[in-house]
């Protein structure tokens, strides 16, 4: 599962934000690779710029210097347009609040990715029904986020997230408004995902009991990459 | 799932908030509707004027008459095909507020000119052998119960005394367009109580109605009367029927322009009510529609929804009040009935109404919508836990 040719490498990059005519650094010359299959933790520090890098990785925020490439494309050229349209077909995207629209049941928040795609009806529910039963839930799909606890409602988003069956799995702390069982709930499932799926993974989390799972852990510090510890 | 479940769903999110935008919507498209319908109704007499006939009156005045010896001369201009002549009598029945148009003409040439007035054959022979008999509209008729033979009196204000009628017909309009409200009975009726009672006033006309031969050439014709009668006792004005209305009509020109204004500043006073609401609504869900960006939704994907659900609110709106709007003229025109013989509530209205709803919810949409799409998704996110 190690040792595979990367799918996202990073190269040189750096991110800063302006705040009035002040300018803060969030990430600096910031490179490295992320295998495929590979399950990475980001830990750090609250404030390093764990999401900041994430969201430029899943394509959400851009950088200021520097190249991202995921699975053979430079997504820091990409226009706002082919960006999004990249973003439907390879990321999944896990939150820490879930962020699940609350109008919807479970069934319409994990379709909602493949009504950008040309998917007729009946694939379409095939596609949200394997989701859900990855994530166990096939018997609460016509419930809507209130009625769900949080972890359902986590494993409500991880369907969401896997439905398109993306590139690669991004989490920003995932289990950061969990308690202990659902933590390792969500874990196990994650795990899963990586081992069973071969899924990439790269997760932000400051829980070490979280990153336990994970192969690799970079840890950000004030914006600068400093370490790569082996698990 | 399709994508108009989440316009609908996210619509009605709020209940209370969009119930009342719905209702502030319903009441201003209802005030708007009716509005309208009073400019046209007051315009209908226009409309429904015809270009082929003439009206010639006094050209002082229509408070000065006419002598009843024009008549001839009139006939004999080129071009003209019918001559017809009435007063207005101005009476009153019952009640001062029982108000309706009431005119003395001489009835064979006016049901000749008048073709959209129509009555049965029976009705239009009983009418034309009794002098003392009237004709009215099948609305004044139903309005005050009155059947054939019945006997109607009204109290003379330009002439005084109480005078008697028989019904012996009510007309039909030809379309909705025609007033069915008016009351006209035998000139010579009046004419010859004159020639008693005031002698100095018989043989008077109020106006003379004119058919042409050749509706192209009414205003050559006018010009023929109108000189015929140059430097004489009494010079005449012929114009249109048209003009002879609008010359009624432009008289509350200003008022008319009012209400056309306040017709508009209902529809600006809605954009206002859903651009708040929209503002509100969008402001609470920025996190939200960042999620949707994530998803891969696009800008006009994240457009749609807003500007979608903006106008699923106001498209409910307009259509409760657009359904509304017919029963409401209904009564409205029943109770007006007398000054708006015709009351109806026209396409163009509804027309107007729905266009200026679509452009409500587009317009209403459109900072809501700048705002969700500028914002940058790392900061909508942010604004969620
Ligand atoms: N949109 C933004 N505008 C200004 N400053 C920001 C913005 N986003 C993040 N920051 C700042 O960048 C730094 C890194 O933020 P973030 O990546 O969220 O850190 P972490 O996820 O590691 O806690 C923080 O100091 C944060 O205040
Ligand atoms: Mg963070």
């Amino acid at each position: 599962m190690e040792n595979k040719a990367p799918i996202v490498e990073v190269r040189q990059v750096s991110k800063s934000y302006h705040r009035g005519n002040q300018t803060v650094p969030v990430l600096q010359d910031i490179s490295f690779d992320i295998g495929d299959g590979e399950f990475l933790a980001l830990m750090g520090p609250s404030g390093s710029g764990k999401s900041t890098l994430l969201n430029l990785i899943a394509g959400i925020d851009k950088v200021d210097a520097g190249t991202i490439t995921v699975g053979g494309i430079d997504i820091t050229t990409l226009s706002e347009t082919d960006l999004a349209r990249w973003r439907s077909v390879n990321v999944g995207f896990i939150f820490q609040f879930y962020n699940l629209i609350p109008v919807l049941s479970a069934f319409e928040n994990v379709e909602l990715p493949l009504l950008l795609t040309s998917l007729p009806k009946a694939e379409r529910r095939a596609h949200v029904e394997t989701a859900l039963g990855v994530v166990n839930l096939l018997d609460r799909m016509d419930h809507y986020p209130k009625q769900l606890s949080g972890g359902q409602q986590q494993r409500v988003a991880i369907a969401r997230a896997i439905v398109t069956d993306p590139t690669i799995l991004v989490a920003d702390e995932p289990t950061g408004d969990l308690d202990r069982v659902s933590t390792e709930e969500i874990m196990e499932l994650m795990d899963n995902l990586n081992t069973e799926s071969g899924k990439t993974i790269i997760m932000v989390t400051h829980d070490p009991r979280a990153a336990r799972k994970a192969h690799h852990i970079r840890n950000l510090d004030k914006g600068v990459l400093n370490n790569d510890a082996h698990l | 799932m399709h994508i108009f479940k989440i316009l609908f769903k996210n619509a009605f999110r709020h209940k209370l908030r969009t119930a009342l935008t719905v209702l502030s919507i319903t009441i201003a498209i209802l005030a708007f509707s009716l509005l309208r319908t009073v400019i046209s109704a007051w315009y209908a007499g226009v409309d429904a004027s015809s270009a082929s006939r003439l009206v010639t009156r006094n050209a002082v005045s229509l408070i000065f008459t006419l002598p009843l010896s024009y008549k001839e001369k009139i006939r004999q201009t080129e071009g003209v095909s019918i001559v017809s002549y009435g007063n207005w009598f101005g009476g009153v029945y019952i009640d001062e507020k029982n108000f309706f148009a009431n005119f003395a003409v001489d009835p064979k040439s006016y049901l000749d000119l008048y073709p959209e007035f129509k009555l049965g054959e029976e009705q239009k022979n009983a009418f034309l052998r009794d002098r003392k008999s009237f004709v009215a509209g099948k609305k004044l008729a139903a309005k005050y119960g009155w059947k054939i033979g019945d006997i109607v009196t009204l109290r003379g204000t330009i002439y005084p005394g109480n005078w008697e009628f028989v019904m012996r017909g009510i007309y039909e309009g030809k379309d909705e367009t025609t007033d069915e409200s008016q009351f006209f009975f035998h000139w010579d009726y009046l004419n010859e109580t004159l020639k008693k009672t005031a002698p100095g006033r018989a043989d008077q006309i109020g106006w003379y109605m004119i058919g042409v031969t050749n509706p192209d050439l009414a205003t050559e014709v006018a010009g023929r009367i109108d000189r015929a009668f140059k430097n004489s006792i009494a010079e005449t004005l012929t114009e249109t029927e048209k003009a002879f209305q609008l010359g009624f009509v432009s008289m509350s020109n200003a008022i008319i322009t009012a209400i056309r204004l306040v017709s508009l500043v209902v529809i600006v006073i809605i954009l206002a009510v859903v651009a708040n609401t929209m503002v509100m609504t969008s402001r609470e869900r920025i996190g939200e529609y960042a999620v949707f960006k994530t998803l891969g939704f696009g800008g006009w994907r994240i457009a749609g929804l807003i500007v979608g659900e903006s106008l699923v609110i106001t498209m409910t709106g307009c259509a409760i009040g657009v359904v509304l709007t017919f029963p409401t003229a209904k009564l409205f025109g029943h109770t007006m009935g007398s000054y708006f013989p015709v009351f109806n509530v026209g396409n163009d209205t509804i027309g107007y109404a729905i266009i200026s709803s679509v452009l409500v919810g587009i317009l209403a949409a459109i900072i809501p919508t700048y705002r969700a799409i500028k914002i940058p998704i790392a900061d909508g996110l942010r604004s969620i836990g």
